[in-house]
């Protein structure tokens, strides 16, 4: 089952062509599918070892569903999870138990994600209760070194998740995923329900873990500047498929995607001269439905820059050629020619458009001339 | 200031009637509603007519020497009258009176409570780990599993299950046994039905998944993450089926399916006072005043522990506490007024 490619060596997740199809029933007594919400369609990335991966998208575009794929806690309809070279989608439970401890999830909820009816010392000492690694006062001592660790107080072992706030319940998840030292922690949004002041708290201390431990992150966020700041490559969703992904500095600076450059002209900025110069694209229309959804590209019913063939013909997920790659620091090698690299997730800025942004292009008023944005501009 | 704030806090402490503790202390969710269950009158009382009824039920012998009248032994001569009647209350030394053949009607119903009561419990106790077994398992795996249990839970529930008594009592010949067995039977689908749902809502949670994600096998899941979570409505119910047992008892007792003479149950009882309540009202009226007793208290019980599993009505019992402790300054005012206008014209 273990299959080995090039470079294994620093990928540890190696998702490939990965689909999630949920079926949608009908019908009082005796169901029956009337469609597939298409959660993930062909969604290919890899995380590498140490690096922090940023997956960002609107509600719906299938950000969760694809972590929990590689988690392992949802089976994929289709394609391949490696985790370590070994593919994880076709194991049994059992077999999957030792995988287990090399993934780990920290939730966005902090008030569900902790058992009410549970105490702290319990729920932080679950994950070596249930792989046996401790028992007794070794665990309660393992447990409260792990409450230290994330910053809270090991004598509160005793207490329930009530009893904490918001910030240190996050840490008592955060605790809880760190238990088994695994290699890879799959954050889903897990500062966006915190006040901002303890998002900054818990952001510090995963990239303190991460330097500590070596930690691998595939972290989920639709807040960018939080994505940004913790992220060495960032992928971009959009209704199931990965738009664009690249360099997190080189996605923030040069968007190549109309939905990227959409989604981040939406984002707040903290200087008001900024926001007052920057043209926002202003998107019109919803997400159309993952039941049925649009041929071609999938962005284009919402493109400001959308012609006919984007109607057609699906984009592939290509790198730039247009602009000479910048060299970034730790770049492997490329003149190998590896196709790899184009995978989301690595060194290359890769696009799924017909007609990329190029770097001062107005998307803003292009909508507007195109009128197919409707009001595009807003000054 | 903080000195201020610590005397106001004692201040109301002591103004609610409690100890003053050192530091604050987590309290857990069977504290709280031990706390507010404390705070409920009908629910104390009603525990208290439970507890004196188990303990009257433990010590019918005792109850039995005290009298010198024997569970089953008749007393023709001291326990009828000149015309072979039963004798009435405190009549020769039967408290509560004699039965048809003047046997003491006090110590045979303080017999009957055990049987009751031990039927009660323990029926309901089988049927709750029963049905909660049943409803995780149904709700946790779903799908085929699920839709089998249910289908058999709605089957149970849908069942007459006073002719399956009767059928089940002509087939096997009645015993405590059969009647246990019944009540169990009828009692654990209501039970799986609760946890069905609620089991149904909670695995949903993030903790489940996050549980999962440990690699917690299903049954860890099902009992460790899942079942602490139902036990405050597992309880509820629990409490509320008793009675019902109890009843169900003193039916199949009563139709004479049930618990045979001369063992006597509060349902066999009843059924031989019927014949005979016009000359002996008492054997009719205390076995059946137990047993109204009974049920009301443990009602009230489970009525009482599911409001005080219920949080909000913390906030009714102090806004009650408010009132009466508002209308009790007030009539202290009233009084304080009263006696300076009495000094005063004094």
């Amino acid at each position: 089952m273990a299959q080995r490619t090039q470079q294994d060596d620093d990928v540890l997740v190696r998702v490939e062509n990965a689909v999630k199809y949920f079926p949608v029933k009908a019908g009082g007594f005796i169901k029956h599918t009337v469609g597939q919400v298409h959660a993930v369609d062909d969604v290919s990335l890899v995380i590498e070892r140490g690096k922090t991966l940023g997956l960002v998208g609107e509600t719906g575009s299938g950000k969760s569903t694809l972590a929990r794929c590689v988690a392992g806690l949802i089976p994929v309809t289709g394609g391949k999870v490696f985790l370590n070279g070994t593919d994880i989608t076709k194991l049994s439970r059992g077999a999957m138990r030792p995988l287990r401890r090399e993934v780990q999830m920290i939730f966005q909820d902090p008030y569900s994600s902790l058992n009410p009816r549970r105490r702290v010392g319990a729920i932080i000492g679950d994950p070596f209760a249930i792989h046996r690694t401790a028992t007794g006062a070794e665990r309660k001592r393992m447990v409260q070194e792990l409450m230290e660790r994330v910053g809270l107080n090991p004598e509160h072992y005793n207490r329930f998740p009530a009893e904490f706030s918001g910030g240190q319940r996050q840490r008592i998840g955060v605790a809880r995923a760190l238990a088994l030292r695994p290699k890879l922690i799959i954050c889903d949004e897990p500062v966006s329900a915190l006040d901002v002041s303890i998002q900054a708290q818990v952001l510090n201390l995963l990239s303190d873990l991460q330097q500590e431990y070596g930690l691998s992150y595939l972290f989920i966020a639709h807040d960018l500047e939080v994505v940004r700041h913790v992220s060495d490559k960032v992928a971009v969703m959009y209704l199931g498929r990965i738009g664009e992904a690249a360099p997190a500095a080189d996605l923030y600076d040069r968007p190549r995607h109309p939905y990227t450059v959409a989604l981040l002209s939406a984002a707040p900025a903290a200087d008001p001269d900024t926001a007052a110069a920057r043209q926002r694209v202003i998107l019109t229309g919803d997400v159309p439905s993952p039941i049925d959804p649009p041929a071609g590209c999938r962005f284009h019913p919402r493109c400001p820059k959308a012609q006919e063939i984007c109607a057609r013909v699906e984009p592939p997920l290509v790198r730039d050629n247009s602009t000479a790659q910048p060299a970034a620091e730790g770049q492997p090698p490329d003149d190998s020619g590896q196709p790899a690299t184009d995978v989301p997730g690595g060194w290359a800025h890769v696009t799924a458009c017909h007609f990329p942004v190029v770097p001062g292009e107005n998307l803003a008023t292009a909508g507007a001339a195109a009128g197919s944005a409707g009001k595009g501009a807003v000054a | 200031m903080s000195n201020l704030t610590e005397v106001g806090f004692e201040a109301q402490q002591a103004a609610e009637g409690q100890e003053s503790v050192g530091p604050v202390e987590g309290r857990t969710q069977w504290q709280l509603t031990w706390r507010r269950l404390r705070s409920d009158r009908v629910a104390m009382i009603s525990l208290a007519v439970i507890v004196i009824m188990v303990i009257l039920a433990i010590i019918a012998p005792v109850f039995a020497a005290l009298t010198g009248h024997g569970v089953n032994t008749a007393y023709p001569v001291t326990g009828e009258n000149e015309v072979g009647n039963p004798v009435g209350p405190g009549v020769n030394g039967f408290w509560l009176g004699t039965d048809s053949v003047g046997r003491d009607v006090f110590v045979r119903i303080l017999y009957g409570a055990r049987i009751s009561l031990f039927v009660g419990v323990v029926s309901t106790a089988i049927a709750v780990v029963l049905g909660v077994v049943i409803g995780l398992v149904a709700g946790y795996f779903g799908g085929i599993v699920d839709t089998v249990l249910a289908r058999f839970t709605d089957a149970v529930l849908a069942f007459p299950y006073v002719i399956l008594a009767i059928a089940l009592a002509v087939v096997f010949g009645p015993s405590l046994t059969i009647i246990m067995f019944m009540v169990t039977f009828f009692s654990w689908a209501g039970i799986a039905r609760i946890v069905r749902g609620q089991t149904l809502s909670i695995k949903e949670k993030e903790y489940i998944e996050a549980a999962r994600s440990l690699g917690a096998g299903p049954f860890r899941i099902m009992f460790l993450d899942i079942l602490p979570n139902l036990l405050a409505p597992v309880l509820v119910i629990g409490t509320l089926y008793i009675p019902n047992a109890i009843v169900f008892e003193a039916t199949l007792s009563f139709l004479g399916l049930g618990v045979q003479p001369p063992t006597p149950s509060w349902g066999n009882m009843l059924a031989d006072a019927s014949n005979l309540y016009q000359v002996a009202w008492w054997y009719l009226a205390f076995p059946a005043l137990f047993l109204l007793i009974t049920t009301l208290a443990f009602n009230l019980l489970g009525d009482g522990i599911r409001d005080a599993m219920d949080p909000r009505t913390e906030r009714l019992i102090a806004a009650r506490r408010m009132r009466s402790r508002r209308a009790k300054d007030r009539k202290q005012q009233a009084a304080g007024v009263e006696a300076v206008a009495d000094t005063v014209n004094g």
